[in-house]
């Protein structure tokens, strides 16, 4: 309790190096939270579509059921193929209707004749969706393949950048806020240099004199660790409604308060062994 | 209880502090240090709390031989040693109440309970009605009170005072002194550094005076006796060494017999 007061006090004595220190480990924090977010998210968007890997094909207006459903067999014979789903004019309607049902507009503008019947094809293998798709381009009933192998692949290369980014900026803003606190820490040190020279004649140990110092050093982590979370927080709220919408069925599982908590769960606990450090450094090098 | 055997400090810069000098210092005891300014006093105080260490020979304080302590076990010493600094070394930031209650927390001593002995303390050196003042708030005698009550707090067997009375007033200086010998007379060994001769000359005390480093003159009679202890201590390390020597010898004589059996 002694140390907690005796950190607390300098802290507060010198508001302006513990805002610099906590200011850092904020940003940290909040590139570390970003990061997170982003990688988890993607990753999720990604096996979801590797989960299922889909082609639609969409047929023209003058294809019969009869040809539909020999592309159909014709894909079935190559064994590749998990599921294939018909979906008439008249579903491929009611799914649109279901997802403008707030817009009339679009609603009035659209009939099932307009629609296109298709085939949603799933394959065991993300690979074999290529096969699947040239098999649907060769058919002269099929307009259109949409395939999601090329949006999967770009995502993919994506992330692997924004996770490489990521890491190496959060390495380099841990470093430096590793030294910033030290420096902060050793200043302040330097400036108890007689208070702390009169407490070793008066038989302090070296722990009393370190330990006030080192919780000195957590709690700006702790701090700016919390800081760092509850912005990603506020925007995580602020985006939620826009990513639940335009993600649709993926339920993302960075926006759910048991991801969140354990977020700030593993930073906090990020932030006291970076605080740790800092200051241990900075008790090494002034306090001999 | 305090022994110096042929203790030499002398500065990185070349300069001796203390030349040989040994003396011996009886628990109870009221010492004088005296001598002029750059004689050793203030080194040889600090040489007693291990502040420094010395360059040559051994200091002893009761059984423990301080030159070999180990730094950890400083505070400890520290423990056993009050001391009244020159500069007084007060936290100008807290109450003498916080200053003397200071070491006592480092020790993780029951507040309540260290809080009571401050108060004990306070009213031993007669500050009592100060105790929630800051020290830049008292004069120079009550704050040389303030540093003997802090120096006490754990009722320690040895009392260093490095020119108390320095700035002080006769009056006062006076009263100063009262105040170490009635801690004396409860049974704490005072060592006092003054160049206070007005002091020293009037009290029939044990005066040690030492000049460039060296023991020019000790007055009392426990001198002899001292010189006899250390005497008797080099002749027992020198007994030492001869029986190393013997052991040695003989170890070797074995080898031999050994070998030529």
């Amino acid at each position: 309790m002694k140390v907690a007061n005796t950190a607390w006090k300098n802290i507060r004595r010198s508001p302006y190096q513990a805002l610099a220190a906590v200011l850092i480990m904020m940003l940290t924090f909040l590139v570390v939270s970003l990061f997170t977010m982003i990688v988890v998210s993607s990753s999720q968007i990604i096996s979801y579509f590797e989960s299922s890997p889909k082609v639609t094909a969409f047929f023209k207006e003058d294809a019969k059921q009869q040809n539909i459903d020999g592309v159909a067999d014709s894909l079935k014979a190559t064994g590749k193929v998990s599921s294939i789903k018909f979906v008439s004019k008249e579903e491929a309607f009611k799914r649109y209707s279901s997802w403008n049902k707030n817009n009339p507009i679009l609603l009035d503008l659209v009939n099932s004749e307009v629609l296109p019947p298709s085939l949603e094809i799933s394959t065991y293998k993300i690979e074999d969706l290529d096969t699947v798709a040239k098999v649907l381009k060769e058919s002269p009933y099929v307009s259109d393949v949409v395939f999601l192998k090329d949006v999967v692949s770009t995502l993919i290369s994506w992330t692997d950048a924004v996770r490489k980014i990521g890491l190496a900026l959060v390495v380099v803003l841990a470093v430096v806020s590793i030294f910033i606190m030290t420096t902060i820490i050793g200043f302040k040190i330097s400036q108890k240099k007689d208070e702390i020279e009169i407490m070793r004649l008066l038989s302090a140990t070296n722990w009393y004199i370190r330990w006030p110092f080192l919780l000195e050093g957590m709690l700006y982590g702790v701090i700016g660790a919390v800081l760092g979370w509850l912005f990603t927080f506020g925007l995580t709220l602020y985006a939620r409604p826009y990513l639940t919408s335009f993600m649709r069925e993926i339920q993302l599982v960075t926006v759910s308060p048991a991801f969140l908590l354990a977020l700030l769960a593993i930073e906090v606990g990020l932030a006291i062994i970076l605080g740790a450090i800092a200051s241990f450094m900075a008790v090494l090098r002034y306090l001999k | 209880m305090i022994r110096l055997l042929e203790v030499t400090k002398t500065y990185g810069t070349g300069t001796s502090a203390l030349a040989d000098v040994s003396l011996s210092i009886e628990k109870g005891e009221f010492v004088f240090l005296v001598g002029p300014s750059g004689s050793g006093k203030t080194t040889l105080l600090r040489l007693l709390i291990k502040d420094m260490i010395p360059t040559r020979g051994t200091i002893a304080m009761g059984n423990i031989d301080i030159t070999d302590l180990p730094a950890k076990k400083i505070p400890d010493l520290r423990k056993h040693i009050g001391v009244v600094f020159q500069d007084l070394k007060m936290l100008m930031d807290r109450t003498i109440s916080e200053n003397i209650l200071l070491p006592l927390e480092m020790t993780g001593m029951d507040q309540e309970e260290a809080e009571q002995k401050v108060e004990h303390i306070l009213k031993q050196v007669g500050i009592e009605e100060h105790r929630h003042k800051f020290p830049i708030q008292l004069s120079g005698g009550e704050l040389q009170r303030a540093a003997i009550a802090r120096a006490l707090v754990f009722s320690p067997e040895v009392l260093l005072a490095d020119e108390p009375t320095g700035n002080l007033d006769s009056t006062t200086s006076w009263e100063i002194v009262k105040l170490l010998q009635d801690i004396n007379k409860l049974g704490t060994t005072v060592i006092m550094a003054t160049h206070n001769l007005e002091i020293v000359n009037s009290l029939d005390k044990r005066i040690v005076e030492l000049e460039k480093g060296k023991i020019v003159k000790d007055n009392k009679k426990v001198k002899s006796l001292n010189e006899k202890d250390i005497h008797s201590e080099k002749k027992a390390a020198s007994h030492h060494e001869e029986l190393k020597h013997v052991d040695q010898k003989e170890d070797g004589n074995e080898d031999q017999e050994e070998e030529t059996k």
